[in-house]
């Protein structure tokens, strides 16, 4: 039993482990305690100041955040001098800040802005000493806007400590502090993987992703142009947020009919990608282990998988000598991206220089990656337009749909159907559970040996999970698999990913194939998400994929009948030619300083 | 290259654990007189820090400029007793003689002023230090006078 400390808060008496603080206590006791600087994913910080309470006997007000509850306290988080200071520290905050609500992205989703509006800030109390920043627009997936900025540093602990980057410090002190990149250089210049959970953990306007809503009304009210559209996989468990319904729940049908009514010519779904990426990245796999293991050859061991673009800009950065490692799978935005505008288009007869692809994915990292030079393969640009989950919920909002309220309806022939294991694709250890449900039974010719195919030992949200799996009774191609132990490994959130790397990079690595995913729990909670984000909502929309994968008939990648189509029709065969030149890419080395 | 030698010295001195970034840090700055983006990149390196947090760093102290100095370096004390006691006229001084304020380097290059927080001199004040060579009880006068000596 963990040691208690009981405690009174509003004179509701309490019970916590002890090290919880009094903001603890008091989630617990269900008494609300406003906070700016917190974040339930960060280490404390308590700078702000906005979650003071004041104790029983004690002058000096307390920050809840940072403040231990001790047996006995008697707190009150709701006296005249509490709201008092609570009022002063927002009206200070205020009179630094550009309070241009009315024209702000996240207007109507700001912890400032709704804690301005409960408290009633006296608007000239104090005057403003907003000063002159330049908007930083130089990203093609964020934008930083000091003069929105509060200086809580969740983006610099975000930075740190859930991504390992450090791309974003505080700089200078006093009046002059305020958080810089490098030499405040752009953005776009820095060492950024563009993963955006700087984006979600930001609790103003001072971090937002660039978005693209009105080049993507522009496309879709231009009658000259066949515009697609797909979503990744965990769109349909955040979509719900975004559009103002709980967290949890799937919306795949729901969110086909509401991109048929903003009048998308064709739904196609980037979970029938994520299918085909298996077929690729698991043949690479294999191929890659019969050159090692029968062919005696020096292949680059373990493979990473590569569908997530900050997971890619990061290794990009920061271990530019393991780059062979990467699978050279595109991820599955950049494959349905070129098979659109070649496969389709030929079937529909339509020019692809009239076809535009728009992406809806819970990334800002993939505004990125729809930009390198890389992503033209199908001689024009393959992905034309990436918007996030949340510019997609805004778009549903312009257009007056009553989300909750519409029919399902299924997404079009023939890039759009999809199995249980390109759903999995949108949490962490899915890519890996979708792969192994394949490769093992190309192997063996016999399912995956877990029960109701769930590999649970990858499943969840610890940081780094480990499986290893004996592969008995292959078939004669594969006999030299025979009894080899697999071994994966999977992590989430990159600060999780650099110890994995770091092996690789040493010659130190157990495994043979890795799963990493830039951010924490997945794309689910990826940088392209409505938030809040916690651990709470993590699960809650994990537990939707899941629930999905298991509600469907087909959960093996293989047995997708459109991807099965697809290789007899055009691609031939995995890493076949046309694969190659379609849905394969390279990488590129980048300055780690 | 002898360039990159200067960073890697300071480091073989002082040692690359966290709590010598800053003696590499003042090491820099008291051979160049700054730091460069160049020298932060391989701090940075060397430290296996990444560059925007020896930028926030160096920035935190008004010591560690992160832009080229002038030849001779003002630090006019900016803290309260300074303040109450005439730094204003100190500032109108080197403001007179060199066209320059705070943050500035006069156009031949020879001045820099930059505005610091306490440099222990409080009971002499107004302070400032040239070149970190400490001048008290200023007065506009005596500054005037002061600027001459190094102009000359
Ligand atoms: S960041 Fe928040 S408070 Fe500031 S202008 Fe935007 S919505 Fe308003
Ligand atoms: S950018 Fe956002 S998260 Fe970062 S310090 Fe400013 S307000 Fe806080
Ligand atoms: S996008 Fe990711 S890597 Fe870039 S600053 Fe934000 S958290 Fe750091
Ligand atoms: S939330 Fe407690 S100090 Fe900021
Ligand atoms: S206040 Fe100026 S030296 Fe201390």
């Amino acid at each position: 039993m963990p040691e208690m400390v009981n405690l009174k808060i509003n004179d509701i008496s309490v019970s916590v482990e002890a090290g919880s603080t009094i903001l603890d206590a008091a989630k617990k006791a269900n008494i609300k305690i406003p906070t700016l600087c917190h974040h339930e994913d960060l280490c404390i910080a308590g700078n702000c100041r906005v979650c003071v309470v004041e104790q029983k006997g004690v002058n000096a007000l307390k920050a809840s955040c940072a403040t231990p509850a001790e047996e006995n306290m008697e707190i009150f988080t709701n006296t005249n001098k509490v709201r008092e200071a609570r009022k002063t520290i927002i009206g200070l905050l205020l009179s630094e800040h550009n309070n241009d609500c009315l024209h702000c992205y996240k207007n109507g989703n700001c912890e400032l802005q709704s804690m301005a509006k409960d408290y009633l800030v006296d608007s000239d109390k104090y005057i403003s000493i907003l000063k002159n920043y330049e908007i930083d627009r130089s990203s093609p997936s964020i934008i930083k806007d000091d003069s929105k900025c509060i200086r809580c540093q969740r983006c610099v602990r975000t930075c740190a400590e859930l991504q390992d980057v450090n791309a974003l410090a505080v700089s200078g002190k006093g009046s002059e502090m305020k958080i810089s990149t490098f030499m405040e250089k752009p953005m776009d210049y820095v060492v950024c993987t563009n993963c955006g959970q700087c984006v979600t953990h930001c609790p103003t306007g001072a971090l937002v992703e660039k978005n693209y809503i009105d080049e993507v009304w522009d496309v879709l009210n231009d009658p000259s142009k066949h515009v697609v559209v797909q979503t990744a996989p965990a769109v349909r468990v955040g979509l719900g947020e975004a559009v103002g319904l709980d967290a949890g729940k799937s919306y795949t049908g729901k969110m086909v009919t509401a991109l048929k009514m903003l009048g998308f010519d064709a739904v196609f779904d980037t979970n029938f990608s994520a299918d085909l990426t298996i077929l690729e990245e698991g043949t690479e796999l294999l191929t890659r282990l019969k050159d090692k293991i029968e062919n005696k050859k020096d292949v680059a061991l373990p493979q990473f998988t590569s569908c997530s673009p900050g997971w890619i800009k990061y290794i990009e950065h920061e271990f530019p000598d393991i780059l062979d490692y990467l699978s050279t799978c595109k991820s599955p935005q950049q494959m349905l991206g070129p098979l659109a505008k070649t496969y389709y288009a030929k079937s529909m007869g339509i020019d692809p220089k009239d076809m535009v692809v728009v992406s809806i994915m819970p990334c800002t990292a993939k505004k990125f990656e729809a930009n390198r030079p890389e992503m033209y393969s199908s001689g024009y640009k393959d992905v034309d337009y990436v918007i996030t989950t949340r510019e997609f919920g805004r778009m549903i909002q312009q257009a007056g749909i009553d989300f909750e309220t519409l029919k399902d309806s299924e997404c079009d022939s023939i890039l759009g159907k999809h199995t249980g294991a390109g759903v999995i694709f949108g949490a962490t250890g899915g890519v890996m559970e979708a792969a192994l449900r394949t490769a093992y039974e190309i192997i063996t010719g016999r399912e995956v040996p877990f029960s109701n195919l769930e590999v649970t030992p990858v499943r969840g949200l610890e940081g780094v999970k480990e499986a290893t799996i004996k592969i008995e009774g292959c078939k004669a191609e594969w006999k030299f698999l025979e009894n080899v132990e697999l071994k994966v490994a999977v992590a989430h959130g990159l600060s999780n990913a650099r110890p994995l790397a770091a092996q690789v990079q040493n010659g130190e690595s157990p495994y043979h194939f890795i799963e990493i995913m830039a951010c924490p729990g997945g794309c689910i909670a990826g940088g392209g998400q409505p938030m809040p984000v916690n651990n709470n909502i993590r699960k809650k929309r994990t537990e939707a994929i899941y629930n999905e994968d298991e509600s469907l008939q087909l959960r093996k990648s293989h047995e997708n009948p459109e991807v099965k189509r697809i290789y007899e029709d055009f691609l031939e065969k995995p890493l076949g030619h046309k694969s190659h030149e379609l849905l394969h890419t390279t990488y590129t080395k980048r300055k780690k300083y | 290259m002898t360039e990159i030698n200067i960073v890697k010295d300071a480091v073989k001195k002082h040692g690359r654990k966290r709590e010598s970034l800053m003696p590499v840090l003042q090491e820099i700055v008291k051979q160049e007189n700054y730091l460069s983006e160049e020298r932060l990149m391989e701090i940075a390196k060397e430290f296996d820090l990444s560059s925007a947090e020896v930028y926030g760093v160096a920035t935190f102290y008004s010591f560690l400029p992160v832009k080229p100095m002038g030849e001779n370096v003002i630090k006019v004390c900016q803290t309260i007793v300074c303040d109450m006691k005439g730094k204003e006229a100190v500032l109108d001084a080197i403001k007179d003689k060199l066209n320059i304020v705070p943050g500035q380097t006069s156009a031949d290059g020879k001045f820099s002023l930059m505005a610091v927080n306490c440099i222990g001199q409080c009971s002499n004040a107004p302070a400032m230090l040239v070149n970190d060579k400490p001048y008290i009880n200023l007065t506009y006068e005596n500054v005037v006078k002061i600027i001459d000596e190094y102009q000359s």
